[in-house]
């Protein structure tokens, strides 16, 4: 059985005013597993493999009671706070819970907890044969029954592909430019993504299999047949370009189109107020830019984004930074003028923008010393005796 | 110990010749000759009926002639474990067959024109050949074993009105090979039938562990049918070993390069050609049917509702 890690509200509550219902966690380390009746919609990465490690450890009817005693509980709860039963949500309860039982923990795993038991207990993979002991799919005795099977499907579909490729070239109708089935833009299951999908823990050589089969289906000239089934195990991926937020352009009394952006390197922050149908011109705090930037590499970091898209001479900049040194001073400024730019751009110069990396912020900061050590990675000189 | 004849092969290096390939193919291997023609008590009788003494007395239902008293020792029927009352309808049904030689008359389905057609005589080469496979082989032409289809007949008669009495009774059938390019035709079988199939990597405490694998509770195969004993590195599948421990009854398609001791119905023939992979499965999934046909038919003229076996099977 898994050990509880949490802190029985239940029984506390129970000596205070004979309420008869019990908070139970558990914690999130038992290996989850899924009713085959009922599929877990939830996020792949934060559970753990989910196929049938075990005999059942809960029956149905300790659940069921559960959930009642769940429901009941949560009526109760929303009197003691003097709010409505009937709309009492998840997070009211939460809340409650925080009021009624502050804990000094630091650990959220540690807290005081009411959930609903589907969320706690782990959820197990019902019988998987009949009254008679008959098993109800084909290959129950191979031990991985939805991956074998999920592989003996891919294969007759091969299979019946390749027979309507003979049966085309019987008539003399094959052509090797059939119709061919769109990958781009989408990737494969990953592994966990699979596992969740199946409800059933594979091997890393399994899944290797599983993609090789399906490559083997998408190699056949006249696989469009099978997109239904190819695309279900196949996931979007998302546009990048489209997560760029751009601003609308903003206009000033004299009509002159205007846009700020600012960015950040390291620990410089810097803000750019960049006007069209300029001259080229750029200050910096107040002062000129040659001034404000005596070495010539960071006086190419900024031109770089206008240069880039041809735009030298059309912008006035008026530039703030404070913060850092003077490189990473520079760095800030240039993701700042990029981000200016895109209100004056167009989706295709946007896009060339972010694969060339002016959009992208630098994510690297001063690495922490370690004790030890005399820095971060530098350690103390070696002494043989 | 049972008598073990000697074979003497002679083998003798032949021209091609053209004949007329007629389909008693005694007379195209004309120029073999064997002594003795008595068959031997194989080491598999030996071993059943060491491993069956060992175990509980189990019912033998052995209701048709087989071939002398070779393999057939307390090949074990396991009844149903919901019979918990057995009504004389019940019972009837149960062991009507069991009155009729071949009551499933499974001898029509083939014949042995359509054996030698499949290629199933065809063995292996000399250097692989098993010496527990002598006896089933007919002769060596060119360095190719030929297995005698005449007992092949025998014994593959023996091993489907096996299995046939068994899907009568809704015993649970796994069909297993090791060979991948067969796999799919066999699972598709299994799967037409209404029975199991297991052509993957065999886990290793699938019959002997099952308990802690599967769940407790789970119920073992009544009867394995191996459609090749050998795995793909030719060596005898662990099934073959793990089924003779759990006394499951197993009927195995052995080749000239298997060994037949540990298999209940052997049924000599060649297990690597499609032709005769097909006609096996065709074969095993036409009994399976006629027989839980007949299972369902039984039961409609006595009245049950059918609750022998469940609706998934065909």
């Amino acid at each position: 059985m898994a050990a509880s890690s949490g802190r029985t509200v239940g029984s506390f509550l129970w000596k205070c005013g004979n309420f008869c219902f019990n908070f139970n966690t558990v914690s999130s380390n038992l290996t989850r597993q899924v009713l085959s009746r009922q599929l877990c919609v939830s996020a792949v990465f934060h559970r753990k493999n989910l196929a049938a490690a075990g005999p059942e450890k809960f029956s149905e009817e300790f659940i069921k009671k559960q959930v009642e005693e769940f429901n009941i509980g949560k009526r109760h709860l929303a009197n003691m706070m003097g709010e409505d039963p009937e709309t009492f949500t998840q997070g009211d309860i939460d809340r409650s819970i925080a009021y009624l039982f502050p804990s000094g923990l630091f650990d959220n795993k540690a807290k005081p907890l009411m959930k609903h038991p589907d969320e706690v207990f782990p959820k197990q993979r019902a019988v998987q044969w009949g009254a008679d002991g008959r098993p109800f799919h084909f290959l129950f005795y191979t031990g991985k029954q939805s991956y074998y099977s999920l592989m003996h499907d891919t294969f007759t579909k091969a299979l019946a592909v390749e027979k309507h490729q003979d049966r085309l070239r019987g008539k003399g109708l094959f052509t090797q430019d059939a119709k061919q089935i769109s990958l781009v833009g989408s990737r494969w299951l990953l592994k966990e993504e699979l596992e969740e999908l199946l409800v059933e823990t594979i091997s890393d050589h399994d899944y290797a299999r599983f993609i090789q089969l399906m490559e083997r289906l998408l190699s056949l000239p006249y696989c469009s047949a099978e997109e239904d089934f190819v695309q279900r195990y196949r996931r979007q991926l998302e546009i990048q370009s489209s997560k760029q937020q751009v601003q609308p352009l903003q206009y000033d009394q004299h009509g002159v189109a205007y846009s700020t952006g600012d960015g950040r390197r390291k620990t410089a922050t810097g803000t750019v107020l960049l006007r069209d149908s300029g001259s080229g011109s750029i200050s910096i705090n107040g002062t000129n830019y040659v001034h404000y930037f005596p070495v010539l590499q960071d006086r190419e970091q900024l031109m770089f984004p206008l240069h880039f898209m041809g735009v030298l001479g059309r912008f006035d900049m008026q530039c703030s930074v404070s913060g850092g040194g003077h490189s990473s001073q520079a760095g800030a400024l240039r993701l700042a003028i990029s981000r200016a730019m895109l209100s004056f751009l167009s989706e295709g110069q946007v896009e060339t923008m972010r694969q060339a990396g002016l959009l992208t912020p630098d994510p690297r900061i001063k690495e922490r010393k370690k004790p030890g050590q005399e820095g971060a990675r530098r350690k103390f000189t070696w002494k043989k005796r | 110990m049972g008598v073990v004849v000697q074979w003497k092969l002679l083998t003798r290096d032949l021209m091609r010749t053209t004949h007329s390939m007629d389909f008693n193919y005694q007379s195209y291997f004309f120029d073999l000759q064997w002594e003795g023609t008595a068959r031997a008590s194989m080491a598999a009788g030996v071993l059943t009926k060491g491993l069956c003494g060992l175990c509980q007395p189990r019912i033998v239902a052995a209701g048709y002639s087989c071939s002398g008293p070779l393999y057939a020792t307390a090949t074990a029927v396991k009844t149903l474990p919901l019979q918990t009352d057995s009504t004389a309808v019940t019972d009837k049904i149960q062991n009507l067959p069991l009155e009729t030689s071949d009551f499933f008359r499974l001898s029509e389905l083939f014949s042995l024109k359509d054996l030698f057609d499949a290629r199933v005589h065809l063995g292996h080469k000399k250097g692989c050949r098993h010496r527990l496979m002598e006896p089933y082989l007919f002769g060596n032409r060119l360095d190719q074993d030929i297995i005698d289809l005449d007992q092949t007949m025998e014994h593959l008669q023996s091993a489907l009105n096996f299995t046939a009495h068994i899907a009568y009774r809704g015993g649970v059938i796994l069909f297993v090979s090791r060979r991948r390019q067969f796999g799919h035709l066999v699972e598709s079988t299994a799967g037409d039938c209404g029975e199991y199939a297991h052509t993957r990597y065999w886990q290793g405490g699938l019959l002997t562990n099952a308990p802690i694998q599967y769940g407790p509770g789970v119920r073992l195969p009544d009867l394995i049918v191996f459609l090749s004993t050998l795995n793909n590195v030719f060596q005898q599948h662990v099934g073959v070993r793990d089924a003779a421990k759990m006394n499951i009854p197993t009927v195995g398609v052995v080749d000239s390069n298997c060994n037949p001791s540990l298999v209940t119905y052997p049924v000599p023939g060649n297990d690597d050609t499609p032709a005769a992979m097909e006609l096996y499965c065709r074969l095993f999934k036409m009994t399976i049917n006629r027989a839980k046909d007949k299972r369902r038919q039984m039961e409609l003229l006595q009245g049950l509702s059918p609750a022998g076996l469940t609706p998934g099977s065909s």
